[in-house]
């Protein structure tokens, strides 16, 4: 491929990706209700949004469970993702790892029904959880995002030679002492990002979250949903910008501040 | 070890499978939950005979596969010209390409719709309606799945050797041929993993087809919706969710398969 094409591609590429961005964040500025035609300038809309309880509170029922579900994956899902790298061929481990790799191919929307199903039938038969809310979003968020965490742990160990580890074991530690004080400092990078995916995993999500929530506990992204139905607002842009923003102020800050690296070179 | 992960895939990952294989089984009823006994195959057979819902498959089965197709042809050129970038510069081109991917698909979706709506910028410079038709649905659908494309095949395409197109080019290939005979054969892995990343999730999309698609849009998980929240029938959205996983088995099977032959 030649320069020019190669730029030409390029250009083309990142217009199209960035187009509607662009869109938005002109008309979150627009001094009209509509998103259509161009009313002139006018920062109201994010004077709107800083007012509108109902989607902050939202936002922040959302960035809790985001927290506690990313939380919740990064426990249950690092212990996967061990077994898998550490423990060799342990009984039942190909039925394991289908088990854990099922929700990166299982459609959300089947998710979200089964994990409902679920729910009701422990509620009528246990009475346990007790009616649905944030709480069923957050073991429902936690369940597919097991997966990712095992995922991107498994792939960590695989790249790191086991000799620390069996180290630690000669010297009489204990395989949780190991897992402690060795793997899992070892896994930091592995660990941070897993819990990053799951977080945003979590956040982006408003399907799972329809089937598995309840009355009083409606996600950012439920309450946006149901907002677009009845058409865009510059209200929904100027939060769109925001979270392009900050989004974006993450994602280049922390490249820039790992030199230009996606991956950092650390650990040892 | 084993105690904690097994239990929890015992709870939220087989339980559930188990139980929407079984509520498929049972009757619709006027009930909290809404199902009763006797168990049957109704449901099934009623997803299986009624021209609705093979209708929804095969729409699902068209739309995932042109928007894959679409998500390749857009996607290979950018990722083949990121994997050429000047090695500084591939980080930030592909934090680029992640951006609109982590701000989340409703805002970017909010977008479309703001300019594919009637009097909207594309559709008045287009002069055409394009939000509820099928030009709305495929712009939501690509726009939402190529990031999956671009990442595989940059992975595959930056791990190759430029010295095995210099060698091309020295036997006298033209960089068309170089590229039709020894990157494109290469990247194949990539491009199926690609295809994959798209096809699979795109089969039971909800979200695209309802905001973007209009009315006559109804795929699969669009079906499926509506049978559980608008028509209460328990166990027809749990037969749809079978048809569904047993959908999405099949297409890893056969992706599989492919790699297998590929190998031999």
């Amino acid at each position: 491929m030649k320069g020019r094409f190669a730029l030409a591609c390029l250009l083309a590429g990142y217009a199209f990706l960035y187009g509607p961005i662009a869109f938005l964040i002109l008309f979150s500025f627009n001094d009209a209700r509509l998103v259509t035609s161009w009313a002139g300038f006018s920062p109201r809309w994010y004077t709107t949004l800083w007012h509108d309880s109902t989607l902050i509170d939202a936002a922040l029922l959302s960035l809790r469970i985001a927290a506690a579900s990313a939380t919740l994956a990064l426990i249950v899902g690092t212990l996967a993702g061990y077994a898998l790298a550490r423990l060799g061929r342990f009984r039942g481990r190909a039925l394991f790892a289908g088990l854990i790799a099922a929700p990166l191919v299982i459609p959300e929307i089947v998710t979200g029904l089964s994990l409902l199903l679920l729910f009701v039938l422990l509620e009528q038969s246990i009475g346990w959880p007790a009616g649905r809310g944030a709480f069923t979003v957050t073991l429902a968020h936690a369940s597919v995002s097991v997966a990712y965490v095992a995922v991107v742990v498994q792939g960590r160990l695989a790249d790191t030679p086991p000799d620390l580890e069996q180290a630690a074991m000669d010297l009489y530690a204990s395989p949780w002492t190991v897992f402690a004080l060795v793997t899992v400092p070892l896994l930091a990078p592995a660990l941070i990002s897993g819990w990053l995916l799951a977080f945003t995993l979590s956040l982006d999500d408003v399907v799972v979250a329809s089937f598995t929530s309840g009355p009083g506990a409606s996600t950012m992204p439920m309450v946006v949903f149901s907002a677009m139905r009845l058409g865009p607002t510059p209200e929904l842009y100027a939060l769109a910008t925001v979270i392009v923003v900050v989004v974006g102020a993450v994602l280049f800050g922390g490249l820039w501040l790992r030199g230009g690296r996606l991956v950092s070179h650390g650990g040892h | 070890m084993l105690i904690v992960p097994w239990s929890w895939l015992a709870l939220f990952l087989a339980a559930p499978l188990v139980i929407v294989c079984a509520i498929a089984l049972l009757q619709p009823a006027d009930a909290i939950p809404p199902v009763a006994l006797p168990p049957g195959f109704d449901a099934l057979r009623q997803i299986a005979a009624d021209p609705l819902y093979a209708h929804a498959l095969l729409l699902s089965l068209k739309v995932a596969a042109i928007t894959s197709v679409a998500c390749l042809l857009i996607g290979y050129p950018m990722a083949l010209a990121i994997a050429r970038a000047p090695a500084h510069r591939q980080p930030w081109l592909l934090v680029l390409v992640m951006l609109p991917f982590w701000t989340g698909f409703l805002m970017r979706l909010n977008a479309w719709i703001g300019l594919l709506q009637d009097q909207g910028l594309l559709a008045a410079v287009l002069h055409t309606r394009l939000l509820y038709t099928d030009a709305g649905l495929y712009c939501g659908m690509v726009y939402t799945y190529v990031p999956f494309m671009i990442l595989p095949l940059y992975a595959r395409l930056s791990r190759l050797d430029p010295a095995l197109i210099e060698a091309a080019a020295d036997l006298g290939a033209s960089p068309f041929r170089a590229f039709l005979f020894v990157v494109l054969p290469l990247s194949l892995p990539g491009v199926r993993a690609g295809l994959l990343l798209v096809f699979i999730p795109a089969i039971g999309e909800y979200v695209v087809p309802e905001l973007l698609g209009g009315p006559q849009a109804q795929l699969l998980g669009r079906v499926l919706w509506e049978e559980f929240f608008e028509n209460r029938d328990w166990p027809t959205a749990a037969s749809l969710a079978v048809a569904m996983l047993a959908l999405m088995a099949a297409a890893a099977a056969l992706a599989a398969l492919a790699g297998r032959m590929r190998r031999r």
